[in-house]
């Protein structure tokens, strides 16, 4: 029973938010010692675990390609693609952002999007403006906006979490086959995992679009009763501007 | 035939070249402990072929990984100064290029595919091609050479340095994260060792009565999300969850598929990584990227997306997995 301390160090360690390379050295020795190794066993499983799960970091073998295509204008050009798109309502545009952002990610290209290269220099203005424009081209409300926001951050998320586990080099699926493989002597090959990462990559793209279409649908009554209030107050708001606008 | 191990060395290299690289890099203000991180695992890369054919002891090696530990752990591991193109620069490049810059991009995963559905097969002289089991590995690896030169081709680039800099700007971007996953590969390995997949097992044996697969394919499926939202990452509670459920009581035990039953068990694990703020990363960087007043915003629009799915996760692996 006392092993499972190493697991209490992990999540404390995790939920402390101490530096994550230290937490699992400190919970990998701790563990050891606690299981009865000795600190000779210790080093052995660090350098034995290491060797066998070195496929979890070969995609940086990758990063070559992806460097020289980005100093090019791969991020831009992926810019213009979805820009391309924009005559669309919100739900509709980020539903679309999302199914690009899901099948850019199962063919490993999950580096192009995410929350500082593209929502938000480009998602989440785009799916403001099409929101804006479904009031009449009058800015939203700050409720509103947050929400049209944290959509396209969700829609981003969303998309590469689950698009992502389709292609067979990235980093989450290379640990399962390493870690695996390592542990249980067996071998287990990163695409038959990939293929299995395709039915929950589908559900996801149904149930995040669906609520993004629907999003839609809520926006428009939001706005309809917030642009109600405005119109009820608009007499009483009008006249202090007008006021202030006398005494110039 | 072509052998996962040289790969390996190839990745190494890679590595040191790169390292090499940063301790002559003055903008880097960490520059010699910089080089020391990447330089060493590289050097570890090359040594674990001795220790994978048990000709060398793994103990340095393990020394060598807690030093790396260190070096990433306690923040020596800095970054220079890349020289890359300017935003304006890249826009016109874009537009010159168009979407022929996708060609090398695309050219990784389909070298993939075919390395590991077709030439898998190809043999000379009796003799497979590929190394039998590891075909996929090997297929990302002459897939990334391969887009390199295509892409060289495509953008008209003569100096094969430019890539080789431009990968070492992306190297140092991501720093000691890079090592992550594959130390918490290490540590689920340690884990085993010590006995807590046997422990949780144990306890799991207790709650769950015997045969139930539902039960158990919940457990397994809920308690990945529970335990990435604690810890705010699915790769650390994979290595505890698989020890204690996955492997032991789904695949052993009931038959289970096991690629089914592990990637859907990862992804049960993402469920809970959508609803945590201790994965700041991914959900309270963009609310502050997006200047948000509710940080928990994000959060709040994918947590009904993150239920809805855990939902199917389980179903799917109860349907389709045994």
């Amino acid at each position: 029973m006392i092993v499972l301390l190493g697991v209490l160090v992990v999540v404390l360690g995790f939920a402390t938010r101490r530096n994550p390379l230290l937490v699992v050295g400190v919970a990998g020795i701790a563990t050891g010692l606690l299981g009865g190794l000795s600190p000779d066993d210790i080093l052995r499983t660090f350098g034995e675990g290491f060797a066998s799960s070195r496929s979890v970091t070969i995609f940086a073998v990758t990063l070559p390609v992806i460097g020289l295509l980005e100093r090019n204008g791969l991020q831009q050009q992926a810019r213009t693609l979805v820009t391309r798109l924009g005559k669309l309502t919100t739900g509709r545009f980020l539903a679309l952002y999302l199914l690009l952002r899901q099948l850019t990610a199962a063919v490993g290209l999950q580096t192009i999007g995410g929350p500082a290269q593209s929502v938000r220099p480009m998602v989440a203005p785009m799916a403001e403006a099409a929101a804006e424009r479904a009031n009449g081209g009058r800015p939203l409300p700050e409720r509103l906006r947050e929400k049209v926001r944290s959509h396209s951050a969700a829609a981003d998320t969303v998309g590469v979490f689950f698009g992502e586990d389709c292609f067979l080099a990235i980093g989450s699926i290379l640990l399962i086959t390493g870690f695996v493989n390592a542990t249980y002597h067996t071998h287990l090959e990163p695409l038959s995992l990939a293929v299995w990462a395709i039915p929950s990559a589908v559900c996801a793209f149904v149930i995040h679009g669906g609520r993004l279409l629907y999003l839609d649908r809520a926006l428009e009554r939001e706005l309809i009763t917030v642009n109600a209030e405005i119109a009820v107050q608009t007499p009483g708001d009008n006249s202090p501007r007008r006021i202030a606008g006398g005494t110039e | 035939m072509i052998k996962s191990e040289w790969f390996f060395w190839l990745v190494g290299a890679v590595f040191i070249v790169m390292a090499l690289q940063m301790m002559r890099d003055t903008s880097n203000p960490k520059r010699f402990t910089s080089a020391a991180f990447w330089g060493l695992l590289g050097a570890c890369f090359l040594y674990s072929t001795g220790v994978t054919q048990k000709s060398v002891p793994a103990e340095p090696l393990g020394l060598a990984v807690l030093a790396l530990i260190c070096l990433g752990g306690f923040n020596l591991v800095g970054r220079g100064e890349p020289k890359t193109t300017s935003e304006k620069e890249r826009s016109a490049l874009a537009a010159r290029f168009g979407n022929k810059l996708f060609i090398p991009a695309l050219t990784i995963p389909v070298v993939a595919m075919v390395c590991a559905v077709l030439v898998k097969k190809v043999s000379i002289g009796g003799r497979p091609v590929l190394e039998p089991g590891s075909e996929t590995i090997l297929g990302l690896g002459i897939g990334a050479i391969v887009a390199v030169g295509v892409g060289m081709w495509v953008l008209r680039e003569r100096r094969v340095s430019v890539p080789v800099h431009a990968g070492r700007g992306l190297l140092e971007a991501m720093g000691w994260a890079l090592l992550l996953p594959q130390l918490l590969s290490v540590l689920g390995t340690i884990f085993q060792a010590a006995g807590v997949g046997t422990q949780v097992r144990t306890l799991t044996e207790s709650v769950l009565p015997d045969g139930q697969k539902f039960a158990a394919v919940a457990l397994y499926c809920i308690g990945m999300a529970m335990f990435t939202v604690i810890m705010g990452n699915a790769f650390a509670a994979f290595p505890v969850m698989t020890a204690a459920i996955g492997w032991p009581v789904l695949i052993s035990q009931m038959h289970g598929n096991p690629p089914a039953v592990l990637a859907i068990g990862m992804l049960a694990g993402f469920c809970g990584t959508l609803v945590t703020p201790m994965a700041a990363n991914f959900n309270l960087v963009p609310a502050a990227l997006l200047e948000l007043k509710d940080q928990y915003g994000p959060i709040k629009a994918q947590a009904p997306t993150a239920v809805a799915l855990l939902a199917c996760n389980v179903c799917i692996l109860y349907l389709f997995a045994f």
